[in-house]
């Protein structure tokens, strides 16, 4: 048994295995909203914010 | 900063301002949503984007259908009696802060568990608990703050939605094994007879093969099905040379690698199915937010309050309404079902119907027409029909509206495949019978060869990216087209028919031109006071468009309904309203009018005409030397010497058209050979839409009401209609241009291939150039066309939102 035939299974399986979380992404409907998380994502910090500061954030406006 | 402005909404606060905690404040419903969300330390609300909300409405009332078991069945995506998730989809939603406030209902009302927005489809998912809470509770609050969910019949008949994502599936897969086919055929490419890939080959070859089966049987299989229709139908699509193609690839490659003849194709046979794939993937635009296949049901109420004979209110799902229910419509409900007016005040916005936003007044014992929409206060009527047999919902039961537009429609790819696979073909067979004589050893290679390398796929690339890429062109300038082949009926129209009101007219002012003898200054400041204090819509328009004048106090104010309005200050008499009201001899009754007199004397009338849209004149102008021009009303023909004037002179204008006289003509001029754009905006327009070669809906706001049709059109963007069909067929030219790109690439590739040198390497480097080359020459001439059509002026002179901001506008 070769060397090659234990590396190329190795690269196949760890391909195979990010083929099945892209299946797996899909399923879960993470590709049906592509714009929301982008912005969810930048929520959290501003809650942490507001949670910790006292109320003095609405100078800017 | 904000002095004028509402700090919750934007709009103008006008005179009164309403104070409160440092802010000003247009109406109380803005404060309220301010106080709830300060009470609940969610003013963050307001940091993320300046003045992100919307004026909560009046509802009283509106939702208590919401609490009837059935209903909630239908309108909830899980429910187990404790916990309960419904998807409700709310127009407003626009920017950050909405999605911000609304992922933080929890914090408003602890029955709700969670809630997530999807932004493109401008729905929330909320999940709330079914025994503390309820599907109205939340309905209820989420209108309290400003983000009113649309609730229509449409959601009463589909369920859950099953999303096809076998697309992306496909792509997936085509490219994964696309990738790992390249690593494996990699060494054969150059080292051919060495020992160590002498060793090998067998194993990699397999393993290749191994990974083209799901990319031929499950990833390509949509083209071999799609070239089995077409050539059941005799038609030779682009798919009938791509599945030919697809098919020698697999074959031929499997048969080398059985008999050791060589390595194969399965480079150029997965990196070609994956290259198709992404091409239709990018055609692929959808617009979540917006529906093209909208029919009454997207505009009806799902639920109406009926009175039973002892005067108990209840609320009956709309189908269930039968003739001679008595039906109570609330403020802004939409009248489901024909019916006659029992009491009430009622003003009936039909602009759903026909595009006119002008109310009209009904009194007891008239008629109703279901999609009517009323403006003040209660009324009762009483069913003459039931939902589907009512007069504007027979029109969908016209067989247009079960038609396909794509399937009589060939496009310009199919054209040129139906040419190019007899061309391919013919060589193929040329090649082989010189090749069965100079060296029959080869002939089968070449007759592969041939079939292999002249695969279309740059040809069926050309479109899919020229017009997906001006699909979102024109997103972006607010023209949403449902699809490519659109684009492409779109440039070989050559009739435009307009419906007139609300399309060619504006909804929102009218003008007004006073005809008689000049009132003296004091007539005229009462004329202006007692104006303002009707309400009815055309006092409205007419108070709007008289100067400013003092304010004075009325001795005496009476409204006759239906007739006109009367009023007296000091000495003076006004009378302002119909012909036989006032006592004037009635002249024309074609166009709306109010007459006026004082102390019992006529005085004049004023006549309303419709204004029409900015740059309608120059649109026209534009347009008449290529098209035939026509403008289809359902109204009667007081417009008609106003519209002569302003329009070109062979403009046909026809009136008073029922919605089927539309479908009628249209239908006719088809039958001559014309190709039809139709230009419209409210439900009568739908049957004339749907027979159209492309219906174009014209609407105020593209979010919430627009027929089914096959591209909307924000009414800001009217009059660049000309650009957009202009850039439609540079679309048509660039394409045409690829194709010859394309078949460049094609003819050196054919060069190898008749002469029986086609190694895979080459076939390996061609196919993915040729390609690339025409994605990429498709995308530059497209975005130059799109930069071409945008004039910078008009573009933020047209812009009609409130505030700039970047977000709300960003992707949609």
């Amino acid at each position: 048994m070769s060397v090659i035939y234990i590396l190329l299974s190795i690269s196949i399986i760890v391909a195979v295995v990010f083929f099945i979380a892209f299946i797996m992404a899909v399923r879960s409907g993470q590709y049906d909203d592509s714009y929301t998380p982008s912005v969810r994502m930048l929520f959290d910090d501003e809650l942490v914010k507001e949670d910790s500061k006292t109320k003095t954030d609405n100078s800017k406006d | 900063m904000e002095q004028n402005h509402c700090f919750h909404c934007g709009d103008d606060c006008n005179s009164s301002v309403i104070r409160y905690d440092d802010k000003a404040f247009c109406c109380n419903g803005c404060k309220t949503v301010y106080e709830i969300f300060s009470e609940n330390d969610l003013t963050c609300y307001y940091d993320l984007q300046a003045s992100p909300g919307a004026v909560p409405k009046e509802i009283e009332g509106k939702y208590d259908f919401l609490s009837q078991a059935n209903i909630i069945e239908k309108l909830t995506e899980f429910n187990d009696g404790k916990t309960q998730v419904a998807n409700l989809y709310i127009p407003h939603i626009h920017c950050s802060s909405c999605i911000w406030i609304l992922e933080n209902l929890n914090k408003l009302n602890p029955n709700i568990t969670t809630s997530q927005v999807n932004f493109g489809k401008k729905s929330v998912r909320v999940t709330y608990n079914a025994e503390k809470g309820s599907l109205k509770e939340t309905v209820l609050l989420l209108s309290s703050i400003g983000y009113e969910p649309y609730i229509s019949l449409d959601d009463f008949k589909t369920g859950q939605q099953k999303v096809n994502r076998s697309l992306i599936y496909k792509v997936g897969i085509a490219g994964f094994a696309f990738g790992n086919v390249m690593f494996l055929s990699f060494p054969e490419y150059f080292e051919v007879g060495e020992f160590w890939l002498e060793q090998y080959k067998v194993f990699f070859r397999w393993l290749m093969f191994a990974f083209s089966l799901p990319v031929v049987f499950y990833a390509g299989a949509d083209y071999f099905t799609s070239a089995y229709k077409g050539l059941r139908a005799n038609l030779l699509n682009i798919d009938v040379p791509i599945a030919l193609g697809i098919a020698v690839l697999f074959l031929r490659s499997t048969v080398e690698i059985i008999f050791d003849l060589g390595s194969g194709f399965f480079d150029s046979l997965t990196g070609l199915v994956f290259f198709l794939l992404l091409g239709r993937f990018f055609q692929q635009k959808t617009y979540n937010f917006l529906s093209f296949e909208r029919d009454y049901k997207s505009y009806f109420p799902i639920a109406v309050t009926i009175i039973s004979s002892e005067g108990i209110e209840t609320p009956i799902q709309v189908y269930d309404i039968k003739k001679g229910d008595r039906l109570l419509i609330r403020n802004e409900e939409l009248i489901p079902v024909d019916g006659i007016l029992i009491n009430g005040r009622a003003k009936i916005d039909y602009s759903f119907v026909t595009g006119e936003s002008e109310t009209l007044s009904k009194v007891s014992g008239d008629k109703l027409f279901a999609g009517g929409k009323q403006t003040s206060g209660v009324l009762e009527m009483e069913a003459i029909k039931s939902v589907e047999q009512s007069y504007l919902t027979q029109l969908w039961s016209n067989d247009v509206f079960s038609k396909n537009k794509e399937d009589g429609f060939t496009t310009l790819t199919n054209k040129i495949s139906k040419r190019f696979t007899f061309a391919v073909l013919s060589i193929a067979v040329i090649a082989t019978t010189y090749w069965l004589f100079v060296d029959a050893s080869k002939a089968m290679n070449v007759f592969t060869a041939v079939l292999i390398i002249a695969c279309p796929c740059a040809i069926a690339l050309a479109a899919p990216f020229t017009f997906g890429n001006l699909l979102r062109i024109f997103g972006k300038l607010k023209f949403y087209v449902k699809n490519a082949s659109v684009i492409e009926q779109l440039a070989a129209i050559d009739t435009i028919i307009f419906d007139k009101t609300g399309t060619i007219t504006s909804n929102k002012h009218s003008s007004a031109t006073y005809d008689g003898v000049t009132l003296n200054a004091s007539e005229e400041i009462l004329l202006k006071n007692t104006l303002r204090g009707s309400n009815h819509p055309l006092s409205r328009t007419l108070y709007d468009i008289l100067d400013e004048n003092n304010i004075i106090t009325l001795n005496h104010f009476e409204e006759h309904l239906g007739k006109g309005i009367e009023a007296t200050h000091n000495l003076d008499r006004i009378k302002i309203g119909s012909a036989s009201f006032v006592g004037a001899a009635n002249s024309s009754i074609l166009n709306t009018q109010v007459h006026i007199s004082t102390n019992d004397s006529y005085k004049g009338k004023y006549t309303f005409y419709n204004s029409y849209r900015k740059g309608l004149a120059k649109l026209f102008n534009q347009l008449k030397k290529q098209y035939d021009l026509v403008i289809l009303s359902g109204d009667n023909e007081g417009e008609l010497e106003n519209l002569k004037k302003l329009l070109p002179s062979k403009t046909k204008l026809i009136f008073n058209q029922k919605p089927d006289d539309k479908l009628e003509y249209i239908k006719f001029h088809q039958t001559e050979g014309a190709k039809v754009l139709m230009v419209g905006d409210g439900l009568n327009d739908a049957g004339a839409l749907a027979q159209s070669d492309v219906g174009i809906a014209l609407s105020e706001n593209v979010n919430v009401f627009s027929p089914a049709c096959d591209a909307i059109l924000d009414a800001s963007k009217f009059n660049q209609l000309h650009q957009f069909i202009k850039a439609s067929k540079s679309a048509i030219r660039i394409v045409k241009w690829s194709f010859i790109l394309s078949l460049f690439y094609n003819s050196i590739g054919l060069y190898f291939a008749v002469t029986g040198q086609l190694a895979p390497v080459i076939a390996a480097i061609l196919m993915p150039l040729s390609s690339i080359s025409i994605v990429v020459f498709t995308t530059i001439a497209t975005n130059n066309i799109g930069a071409l059509r945008t004039p910078k002026k008009n573009a933020a002179k047209f812009q009609h939102q409130k505030r700039p901001n970047a977000l709300r506008q960003a992707k949609v």
